[in-house]
């Protein structure tokens, strides 16, 4: 086989030169310098908009009367593939189930959002929040109040916008 | 008591008073401007690079430089256990007290009137100026080089070594290309030299571009910015011969580094720009024989100048607006451009900059003769002609270094194989 050789041509002066070059980065820097097109967010002064699929900390939905809208069916700890629900259910004298400990370990949660998708009554749902600093570290488990108590939208786990995510 | 205002205070107690106050004012604003200007350089660096800066601290991040000072002066001072103790911590003052002083002999304004007479606006008006500066920027390199070698560590050590030759090379093509501007102005004395471009009517830089072009390459390798900050290469040396030190030691080597600049940049001011120097013959003026002349008429009596407040005010805006341009000038290059290679700049310096100095003094100094000969005196004709001849030699510097392989591209240097 015969070996096959290319010649290529030096590059031309126009791309070798140093002093082109950096007359050339010089401009570009300026343009930057006296345009900077900053695309720092100033978060704590500015509020971050997130993506309407933003999966953050749990929240409970409510009845107007104030009971959660669990029904403690045991889904939602099923499907869960991080095993951070913890649900015990309960059953009042009218024949309605309840949840009597309901609790998320949000050092454990992965916020897939499974829980949001199956549950059958919409109550439980992820959140659109990430400001979840705490002193320590029992504070991430979120009992049944604190998750009714939470007051940040839930999230829609799709874009309205862009629904196939592409 | 008109005269008065216009003859120099010489008087002993007012003039040592006047000193001192001189010396505290021009002191606290060099200090002032490099605390601005690193806050300038992080700002206008992240400009360049699309991000904010600090614009925490107080408004917009003017108080930054206040915080940082402060933080520096609480902070730890750190020995390391093998390093020598005496050098350690005089390595820091001997770099910071020659950039400090070397502004003494810089004149920044027109003369202020008082009742006790026109009051020089620089510190010392030595006739030996430029020698000064020359003298005292060299003696910089030596906390340099005491800092890296008694801090017992390699890459200190290493950005010293780098540093003493890095100066010494570049000293010999700042010294070659000022000595254009020391024979245009027959003087090395900085006021005359700012009196001389006002008598040319026109600023150094246009007459002698090549050297004001080589003067500025080599102030910017006598300073240690990129993109020949061979001394301090953050990428491969840590940070140099200040890799040991910290707290206000290491505030001091910063303090230092920006001294020279804002001192370099109010030199090529001064040599290439007309220092204080407005456009026009406004604010023209000049201690002769004890009082402040604007020229001299027809018969060769002496003009007495006007003084004024707003002279001085106006002339110390034009200084500091063009001393800023070059400080922006030295962050703009940083920013953009990166560092040689070690071999480049020796190559630079030795084999392309000291030549051409040399060459481009040869050519002013028989330019300058030849036009004597033929009876033109120094004037704004003179001056034409310099500019003439002195831009042709800078087409021909820009057209070899446009080919040069020295500080050609990558592929340039290979140019051997076919």
């Amino acid at each position: 086989m015969a070996i096959k050789t290319t010649v290529l041509s030096r590059p031309e002066m126009k791309e070798t030169s140093y002093l082109r070059a950096a007359l050339k980065g010089m401009k570009i820097t300026l343009r930057h310098m006296l345009n900077p097109k900053s695309v720092t967010q100033q978060y704590p002064e500015v509020e971050t908009r997130l993506s309407p699929r933003w999966r953050g900390t749990h929240r409970m939905e409510v009845h107007a009367d104030g009971r959660p809208k669990c029904v403690a069916c045991g889904l939602c700890p099923t499907v869960c593939p991080a095993n951070c629900i913890r649900l015990v259910g309960g059953e009042d004298d009218q024949g309605n189930r309840y949840p009597v400990v309901y609790e998320i370990d949000e050092f454990r949660c992965i916020f897939c959002g499974m829980c949001q998708e199956v549950c059958p009554v919409e109550a439980i749902h992820v959140g659109q929040d990430f400001e979840n600093a705490e002193y320590t570290r029992d504070r991430f488990v979120y009992d049944l109040d604190r998750l009714m108590n939470q007051d940040h939208p839930t999230s829609l786990l799709w874009d309205p916008t862009d629904p196939k995510s592409e | 008591m008109e005269n008065s205002q216009i003859v120099s205070v010489e008087d002993g107690m007012v003039f040592y008073l006047i000193t001192v106050l001189k010396i505290a004012i021009v002191f606290g604003v060099i200090m002032l401007t490099v605390a601005y200007t690193t806050l300038a350089e992080r700002r206008v660096s992240a400009f360049i690079q699309d991000r904010l800066g600090p614009n925490r601290v107080g408004p917009m991040g003017l108080l930054q430089p206040i915080a940082d000072g402060l933080k520096n002066l609480l902070k730890e001072e750190t020995l390391p256990a093998t390093a020598s103790k005496i050098y350690f911590l005089l390595g820091p003052m001997l770099a910071m007290i020659p950039a400090l002083v070397t502004f003494a002999v810089i004149p920044f304004a027109a003369p202020l009137p008082t009742s006790w007479g026109a009051v020089p606006m620089i510190i010392a008006d030595v006739p030996i100026g430029v020698l000064y500066i020359l003298a005292l920027s060299s003696l910089g390199v030596y906390g340099v080089v005491i800092a890296g070698w008694a801090s017992n560590n390699k890459y200190a050590f290493l950005g010293a070594l780098r540093a003493s030759a890095q100066m010494i090379s570049y000293e010999v093509g700042l010294g070659l290309s000022l000595i254009a501007v020391l024979m245009l102005a027959g003087n090395v004395t900085l006021t005359e030299i700012v009196w001389k471009q006002q008598q040319i009517g026109l600023w150094f830089a246009f007459p002698l571009s090549l050297g004001f072009i080589l003067f500025l390459i080599c102030a910017f390798a006598e300073t240690n910015r990129l993109p020949f900050d061979m001394p301090e290469a953050e990428s491969e040396l840590i940070t140099g011969f200040h890799t040991e030190y910290s707290a206000m030691k290491f505030s001091m080597f910063f303090i230092a580094e920006y001294a020279h600049m804002l001192t370099a940049s109010a030199l090529m001011a001064t040599l290439f720009f007309g220092g204080w120097d407005l456009p026009g013959s406004w604010d023209d003026m000049f201690l002769y024989d004890g009082a402040y002349i604007s020229g001299f008429s027809g018969d060769g009596t002496p003009i007495l100048a006007t003084l004024s407040l707003w002279k001085t005010l106006a002339t110390f805006l034009a200084f500091a607006t063009k001393t800023g341009f070059f400080l922006l000038l030295y962050i703009w290059i940083r920013w953009t451009l990166p560092r040689f290679r070690y071999d480049q700049v020796m190559e630079l310096g030795w084999k392309i900059i000291l030549p051409i100095a040399l060459g481009y003094a040869m050519i002013v100094a028989g330019t300058m003769l030849t036009l004597y000969q033929i009876g033109i005196d120094y004037g704004f004709v003179f001056g034409l002609v310099l500019t003439l001849v002195s831009g042709l030699c800078t087409l021909g510097f820009v057209f070899l270094v446009d080919r040069g392989g020295t500080i050609g591209g990558a592929a340039s240097g290979r140019k051997t194989r076919s």
